[in-house]
């Protein structure tokens, strides 16, 4: 509420000076406070105990460098662009310079190096991004003469955006659907860029599975891995155990998934929001120490191994088959080529992640899926028009759960390989993070998350170590720059006149 | 020796050590959720976070010849609990004030992305090495004997449970008695009529994660001393059974937390000392799950009343 008052206000007043260095000195005093020991000081282990190191220039380095930005962001606030500019852009300019005679001299360049406001490379290459962000917007104003409480451009943009994303849907659509088919024959698509597809559109398929609980039902499930890993283990033991092949195991794997969301769901599903959030983190950590434990069935911490690989209609992906069994690449009359085994797995793991938006759209139309929705809005007003709260919600959570399995049996003949480590928390999050970011309901959205959270960061696997930091800050910046997710546009389910007969 | 009213009495000294941690953590969450109704899913990390602080602290000290245990005890406590709730209060500015107005969901998944920012922070910045340190607090007393089984309480535990109660004892006293506890409150009712009524809704909410991240650095202290090694992942799963303690207790209500929190450490505790170690976790959400399928609201919560 404060804010929509002292909005017109901010651009009437007068800049005054102190005020921006009061603020820019609390951020830097708050940034003092929170790197004094943490960053300050690095406990190292050495034999016989541990040492510390020091770190004090990066400790100066951080509370000047917040100053300055706090300080350059007060400026645009108070419509004072040129200096942030110029200040700005002569910092991106010696920081560019910098970095590049470091990198040129292989990183070997000390005088350099020891210019350079931190000890670790990415870290400066960050700061130089933000600062190159500080100077564009910065540039922007002061050409433009624009003001900074003129109401901000890019939120609307994207809320334009999302609308006619939905309105061009019908021509989009095919447009992305014809380009993933075609994608594995791109000339750029190697195995490397082929793995990273399959996994984004493995991501794609449990956003979209688990969009029917969260999105369509209104569940706040946090345990949704744990039916990603009873399909995937529900495959990997019917296949080394009995020789079942995957296509015969996937249905089962599936069912047994859906049967433990019933199971899971029956008990819990009357509790509302973050006790069923709780509930569902619960158990999806439930069934990993489980599967951690149980070493008789599962193998415990070392994993299943030898998962067989799905055939093509018996045929196998392999050089030489075994006795008696004809190959992929023999039988069409093909040269041997690993990659066709990937291709494979692309096309049906893009095949099952259709299948799963196709029966969403579909089950959304027909009662149950209307209920669903129903319950979401309000649960009161649907249990008194007679919905059964209960089993709506559980055949929202089965299904939800079977779409978990079938992914996860895909992933499981993938890898060849899977141990309880694979299914963490921290990948529920993820498929969460998915689903929210996208836009919860959004569909397309989903596609555009997994492929923003999973594609980009696998892109950048040499930055290993900085992966999850940003992986995790990206998820924070996205939902402060829109809360409702990135294509967040819902168009009314039903609507009681046609598009547009309102308008005239 | 496992029937033993003795080893009984070990068990849960234990569980009761443990149950202090769980309870000051869960502290934190049911004050954050009570007023402004989201999981604090990062506040796990500052469990970690104060863990990490006391032993660079401990370190700090060590190096500058300050040995004398119950000073240095005094100072790193200091440290810690400062240190840790700037972290509490720049996650609340940062990440939360921005979504005060947005949807639920949305809090949680800032929530969870901060939760994975912060442990890669202390990750990148201090290692993922787990960093061992030796016992600060040693010693202690016989309280019972059965042959060669001897039931001993260690000047650690006795520390850690007075520490554990002063520090419940003052958070009470601040929630039931001060202006600011009457703000808290206030806020938790009806956040727009607070404002109306001269409550300051932000400088308030600030309040209450900065009281969360003292407990939990105290917390993590605690945890440091107790175990003697530490590492950027043990705010997860703390932090969730700190939740779930949370829940069992009732959500909201701070008596219940802290004794959600002793149950869940009991609980644990106990499980291991009789059953198995592997499945104490198991244990602790079964307990869960059943308490909230018969009573929704947590052991000391009051049902909300749902009206159209």
């Amino acid at each position: 509420m404060t804010d929509i008052i002292a909005r017109p206000l901010a651009g009437t007043r007068p800049f005054r000076l102190q005020g921006a260095l009061k603020e820019a000195g609390l951020a830097a005093f708050v940034m003092f406070a929170l790197s004094l020991a943490l960053i300050a000081v690095r406990v190292e282990d050495v034999p016989g105990g541990l040492a510390i190191r020091w770190r004090p220039f990066d400790v100066i380095a951080a509370v000047v460098l917040v100053f300055l930005g706090r300080l350059g962001l007060a400026f645009l606030r108070n419509n004072r662009p040129a200096p942030v500019a110029l200040a700005s852009g002569l910092f991106s300019a010696v920081m560019a310079l910098l970095l590049i005679v470091f990198v040129s001299g292989g990183g070997g360049v000390s005088w350099a190096q020891s210019l350079l406001p931190f000890s670790g490379f990415v870290v400066n290459v960050l700061v130089l991004i933000i600062s190159l962000v500080l100077t564009l917007r910065a540039g922007l104003m002061w050409r433009r003469g624009e003001r900074a409480d003129a109401g901000t451009g890019v939120g609307d943009t994207m809320d334009r955006l999302a609308a006619s994303v939905q309105g061009v849907a019908v021509y989009v659509i095919p447009v992305l659907l014809v380009a993933a088919i075609i994608f594995p024959f791109l000339p750029f698509a190697d195995r490397r860029i082929l793995d990273i597809a399959i996994l984004v559109v493995t991501y794609v398929m449990l956003g979209w599975g688990l969009n029917i609980v969260v999105g369509l039902a209104g569940l706040l499930d946090l345990g949704y891995v744990a039916f990603y890993a009873v399909g995937a283990y529900a495959y990997a033991l019917l296949a080394t155990e009995m020789g079942i092949g995957f296509w015969l195991c996937l249905p089962f794997a599936g069912a047994m998934a859906a049967l433990a969301g019933v199971l899971l769901g029956f008990p819990v599903l009357r509790l509302r929001g973050d006790y069923l959030a709780i509930v569902t983190l619960g158990f999806g950590e439930m069934i990993r120490i489980i599967l951690l434990n149980w070493y008789e069935v599962t193998n415990g911490p070392d994993g299943i191994s030898g998962i067989p690989r799905p055939t093509f209609f018996g045929l196998p992906f392999v050089r030489s088959p075994p006795e008696g069994v004809e190959s992929f690449h023999s039988f069409f009359g093909l040269t041997y080529a690993p990659v066709d085994r990937i291709i494979f797995l692309y096309y049906v793991i893009l095949a099952m992640a259709l299948i799963t938006n196709q029966f969403t759209l579909r089950i959304r139309k027909l009662p149950v899926g209307r209920a669903w929705e129903a319950l979401r809005e309000d649960e009161t007003a649907s249990r008194s028009l007679g919905i059964n709260p209960r089993n709506t919600k559980l055949t929202a959570f089965g299904i939800g759960a079977m779409f978990g399995g079938f992914a996860g049996s895909f992933f499981a003949t993938r890898q060849g390989f899977i141990s309880p480590e694979s299914f963490t928390f921290i990948e529920s999050a993820v498929i969460l993070a998915i689903v929210v970011l996208g836009g919860m309901g959004s569909q397309i959205g989903v596609v555009l998350a997994a492929v923003l959270l999973i594609g980009l960061p696998e892109m950048f696997r040499e930055l290993q170590e900085f992966r999850m930091l940003a992986f995790g800050a990206a998820m924070v910046l996205i939902m402060i720059w829109r809360p409702r997710g990135l294509l967040a546009h819902r168009e009314p389910t039903i609507r009681l006149f046609e598009k547009g007969a309102g308008k005239r | 020796m496992l029937g033993t009213f003795e080893y009984f009495v070990d068990q849960a000294i234990n569980g009761v050590t443990l149950g202090a941690i769980y309870g000051l953590v869960a502290i934190g969450y049911t004050l954050v959720y009570g007023i402004i109704g989201m999981i604090n899913f990062a506040h796990g990390e500052i469990f970690m976070i104060g863990a990490f602080v006391s032993i660079i602290a401990f370190l700090t000290l060590g190096l500058l010849g300050l040995t004398w245990v119950p000073l240095a005890l005094l100072l790193v406590l200091i440290a810690t609990m400062m240190l840790t709730a700037v972290y509490g209060w720049t996650l609340e500015r940062v990440a939360y004030r921005p979504l005060r107005r947005s949807p639920r969901l949305a809090a949680l998944i800032t929530a969870i992305g901060m939760s994975i920012f912060l442990q890669n922070y202390v990750q990148l910045l201090q290692g993922a090495r787990n960093k061992p340190l030796q016992q600060v607090i040693s010693g202690g007393f016989e309280i019972m004997r059965e042959g060669d089984y001897v039931v001993t309480l260690s000047y650690l535990q006795i520390f850690i449970l007075l520490l554990t109660i002063v520090l419940m004892v003052v958070f009470t006293l601040v929630i039931g008695r001060t202006s600011l506890g009457r703000q808290q409150r206030s806020c938790e009712q009806d956040r727009d009529m607070a404002a109306l009524l001269g409550v300051n809704v932000d400088r308030t909410i600030s309040l209450t994660f900065v009281m969360g991240a003292v407990l939990a650095s105290v917390a993590g202290l605690i945890f440091l001393l107790n175990y003697g090694v530490i590492d950027f992942y043990i705010g997860f799963l703390a932090g969730i059974k700190a939740f779930t303690a949370a829940v069992l207790g009732g959500i909201g209500s701070v008596p219940g937390a802290m004794l959600g929190g002793l149950l869940i450490g009991l609980i644990e505790a106990l499980w291991s000392g009789y059953f198995t170690v592997e499945y104490k976790d198991v244990a602790a959400f079964s307990i869960l799950i059943l308490v909230l399928i018969f009573r929704p609201t947590g052991l000391l919560g009051t049902p909300d009343i749902e009206k159209v």
